[in-house]
């Protein structure tokens, strides 16, 4: 037990958590699929893949997120331009370096123009490779867009059987489903820590607790949540005088761990955000009902439960009420659009929302990062004026 | 995303004018005094993209199209796009993103003043035909916020390897039933004659035979056409509001006449500055042209004897020379299909392939990629694009960048030179084969 421990219980289960995070060579992966002979691990780019249908098929989905600011991407950059983010340059260097050697497949879900056509590169550069693109469905008629996405995950799971993954029977996945439920309920019992006691556990520090769920089976991510849940209660934590906010944008390219924790030194509890989103995409639990198809709750959960975000379609919805909603819901004072430079949804949704918050007298405020980017002294004075005009004047002006 | 043109500004004209050029002049015309009446005269008005668009539906319920596309790159060749996007960005909306959105954004922030200088129509409904582009859904949710008016969305599905699938077809199919078209009626104030659908779509089918007619012609020596830049006023009515009509009919039947004249002739195509003269490069382009000095990059290949003689970006708003037609005989499902096979909504492989096929087709002595900054649906991938396609032909390539109606990213001098050097090696290459 190092001192670090000794004097905060959760400081050993954070630290397994960092050297995942910290881990560009998914050694992790490596030995899950030593354990597992024969199972597929299944790479999955943001934001949303139905991953209990990849784990009742005994593969395991592993998000990625690029390579953060721990890579130098060389070869990545010779195949984008300089206008476009950074993400699919990181994950082309990971792949290129062999570090992406260790997953039998890779998915790629509909959510900007970038991602899709990342997936398109991957077919050209590594055709050998298991490569689907995930079309998520824009009509969220339950038999219209309903019966196309049910369809689109038999088309994806027979192309993973193909590649030797075990057809997936209606019990194997309605148990994946409970175990997708039941970590997904800790993930929400510590959003509800996080919005209560924020000092007890900071959003840097949630960030890496569901950052590990990209390279764990659902139960073992669980069984960490759950560990860190029991010493946040055992930490000796006190209140700062912070501003409370909720951070949006940041859904697909990270932003790096120290960006997070440059809002949070400079005065701003980060209460809600959208970070690697997926984990957090259903709101609620899929439908685990024995009566029910578990292929069409996952689609019932996807059409009626996807949260709201940039690449979804709200139909009649207005927009920005979603986000109103939030920071309702978690009593922030103001927002933090942190986009990537160049995500298209992001960056095109920012004035709507914007206008939306302006219309409630919500303060707000707007940066912009890389996954890599090194410098945060201007996001740090930029943030910090953002929390004292909100604590003084109750706005950003 | 960006999309092909109804050409209609005056900098735009070449030295002479052939006779479709007239009656495109006159369409278009007619087209927007019949959007300033619109109001006046209780029709109807829908906005909607090029790629996906559904002109015959619209039409058939005796509604008018405004596509928004065509209003940003009017503006880039009318130079009111720099004014127009910076008036966006003031507004709040990031220098990162398309610029067509922040300019069709500024222009309805400085009066929405349509390219024939009478203000555009307000929409009635927003139809937004979700095909190929993800900027698309964002750039209805910003007109709806500031149109209030409804929208509806057409979901088409990504043909990812290259195959229509029967659930592809279904789902837009259901959509159309369900959701498209009872939006569209009960905006029309009337119910859809399936009749009068196929009765367009049946035109529809006759333009698409002389247009596909016109591409072919680009086999022979010297082209008739310039795929690009001539292709630009090629694909203006059947992109936009005029495929169905007996409008578009008219025009493709007189510029295939005038195609097969000029090969009969052994002519080469027009340029900015009268008849080509010798054909001394045969390229094929991908990407879209940029719109804020389009005669000057023109000028760049024809004054070095450059013709196009096949491009990618006159396919975003139908790929036709592959054999799809509209059919009336199958409505919906050929609408589908339309949807489906535009040129963005392909995967990079079936890209690939595309343009693969032109170069063995039509003879190609190089390919060049204009990879323009605001459009990451075409730009993502072209780099892979271009190795690969020196892999299978062994034609080189060339790589240019640009924007389409951002002024700030077009380098003259650079491309120029950059243009220059590629074609001074297509000809040492060529002089090193014949030697």
């Amino acid at each position: 037990m190092t001192d670090s421990t000794a004097s905060d219980p959760a400081a050993e289960v954070l630290a397994r958590c960092l050297a995942l995070y910290e881990d560009m060579s998914f050694s992790r992966v490596r030995r899950w699929k030593e354990a597992h002979p024969g199972g597929l691990a299944i790479g999955a780019l943001p934001i949303y893949v139905p991953r209990p249908l990849l784990e009742a098929m005994g593969c395991l989905p592993v998000s990625i997120f690029g390579g953060g600011d721990q890579l130098d991407v060389i070869r990545g950059d010779s195949y984008f331009q300089s206008y476009i983010c950074r993400i699919p340059r990181s994950t082309l260097e990971l792949a290129m370096g062999g570090q992406l050697d260790v997953l039998d497949g890779m998915l790629f879900p509909s959510i900007c123009d970038v991602i899709r056509n990342l997936g398109g590169i991957w077919n050209m550069l590594f055709p050998e490779r298991f490569t689907a693109y995930v079309d998520l469905p824009q009509n969220f008629d339950r038999d219209i867009g309903g019966r196309f996405y049910t369809g689109e995950l038999r088309r994806i799971a027979a192309g993973l059987v193909g590649r030797g993954a075990k057809p997936p029977s209606d019990e194997e996945l309605r148990a994946a489903i409970r175990r997708e439920n039941s970590r997904r309920r800790v993930l929400s019992e510590l959003s509800a820590l996080r919005r209560r006691e924020p000092w007890r556990l900071r959003a840097s520090e949630a960030y890496l607790a569901a950052r590990a769920g990209s390279v764990l089976e659902a139960q073992e991510h669980e069984a960490w949540l759950r560990e860190l849940l029991a010493a946040l209660e055992r930490r000796e934590a006190r209140a700062y005088d912070n501003v409370r906010v909720v951070v949006r944008g940041a859904f697909c390219e990270q932003p790096p761990l120290g960006l997070i924790r440059t809002l949070e030194a400079a005065g701003c509890d980060i209460v809600d955000d959208d970070f690697q989103l997926g984990l957090h995409f259903i709101e609620g639990d899929i439908e685990e009902d024995s009566s029910i198809d578990p292929w069409t709750a996952l689609s019932n959960a996807y059409l009626d439960r996807g949260v709201a975000t940039s690449s979804r379609y709200i139909g009649e919805a207005t927009k920005g009420d979603a986000l109103i909603e939030s920071v309702r819901a978690a009593a922030a004072e103001g927002v933090i659009f942190a986009a990537a430079s160049f995500c298209d949804p992001a960056l095109l949704d920012q004035p709507m929302l914007e206008a939306a918050l302006d219309r409630q007298g919500i303060p707000h405020t707007s940066l912009k990062y890389a996954e890599n980017s090194g410098q945060f002294q201007v996001i740090r004075e930029q943030a910090g004026a953002f929390s004292d005009a909100v604590k003084l004047w109750g706005s950003a002006a | 995303m960006s999309n092909p043109a109804m050409t209609q500004s005056a900098q735009l004209e070449p030295a002479e004018k052939d006779q479709s050029q007239i009656e495109q002049k006159r369409m278009i015309a007619d087209h927007f005094e019949r959007l300033a009446r619109a109001k006046a005269e209780g029709k109807k008005v829908v906005y909607t993209f090029v790629p996906g668009n559904l002109t015959e539906l619209i039409g058939a319920l005796d509604m008018l199209a405004v596509l928004p596309e065509i209003n940003a790159l009017q503006s880039g060749m009318r130079k009111k796009s720099a004014g127009y996007i910076a008036e966006a960005e003031k507004a709040g909306h990031s220098e990162d993103v398309c610029t067509y959105v922040k300019c069709d954004i500024g222009m309805l922030k400085s009066g929405n003043i349509g390219p024939t200088g009478t203000k555009l129509p307000e929409p009635d409904l927003l139809l937004l035909s979700y095909t190929g582009c993800f900027t698309f859904m964002k750039w209805f949710e910003l007109l709806r916020e500031e149109y209030k008016c409804p929208v509806v969305m057409l979901h088409v599905p990504y043909q990812t390897d290259g195959e229509i699938t029967p659930e592809m077809r279904e789902y837009i199919v259901r959509q159309l039933k369900d959701v498209v078209i009872p939006a569209m009626e009960q905006v029309a104030g009337k119910k859809l004659d399936m009749r009068e659908l196929s009765r367009r779509l049946q035109l529809s089918h006759r333009a698409e035979d002389d247009l596909v007619a016109v591409w072919e012609s680009a086999r022979h020596r010297p082209s008739p056409i310039d795929g690009y830049f001539g292709g630009v006023y090629y694909v203006g009515p059947i992109f936009s509001a005029f495929r169905g009509t007996e409008d578009a009919v008219r025009y493709y039947q007189m510029l295939r006449a005038e195609v097969d004249e000029r090969v009969r002739r052994k002519e080469g195509p027009m340029t900015p500055d009268g008849p080509a003269g010798e054909e001394r490069f045969r390229l094929v382009v991908e990407g879209p042209p940029n719109w804020t000095s389009f005669l000057d990059f023109w000028r760049m290949f024809s004054r070095e004897g450059a013709t196009v003689v096949a491009s990618t970006y006159t396919r975003v708003g139908g790929l036709y020379d592959k054999g799809f037609r509209h059919s009336p005989d199958e409505p919906l499902e050929s609408l589908a299909d339309y949807c489906l096979g535009c040129y963005t909504n392909l995967g990079l492989p079936t890209r690939t392939a595309l343009l693969e096929d032109y170069i063995r087709r039509y003879e190609a002595d190089g390919f060049l990629i204009n990879s323009v900054k605001s459009c990451n649906s075409f730009s993502a991938g072209q780099l892979v694009m271009l190795r690969e396609l020196e892999k299978r032909t062994g034609v080189p390539g060339g790589f240019i960048e640009s924007d389409l109606v951002d002024p700030r990213y077009f380098g003259k001098a650079n491309i120029e030179n950059r243009l220059q050097s590629y074609l001074q090696m297509l000809e040492a290459r060529r002089g090193r084969a014949s030697a």
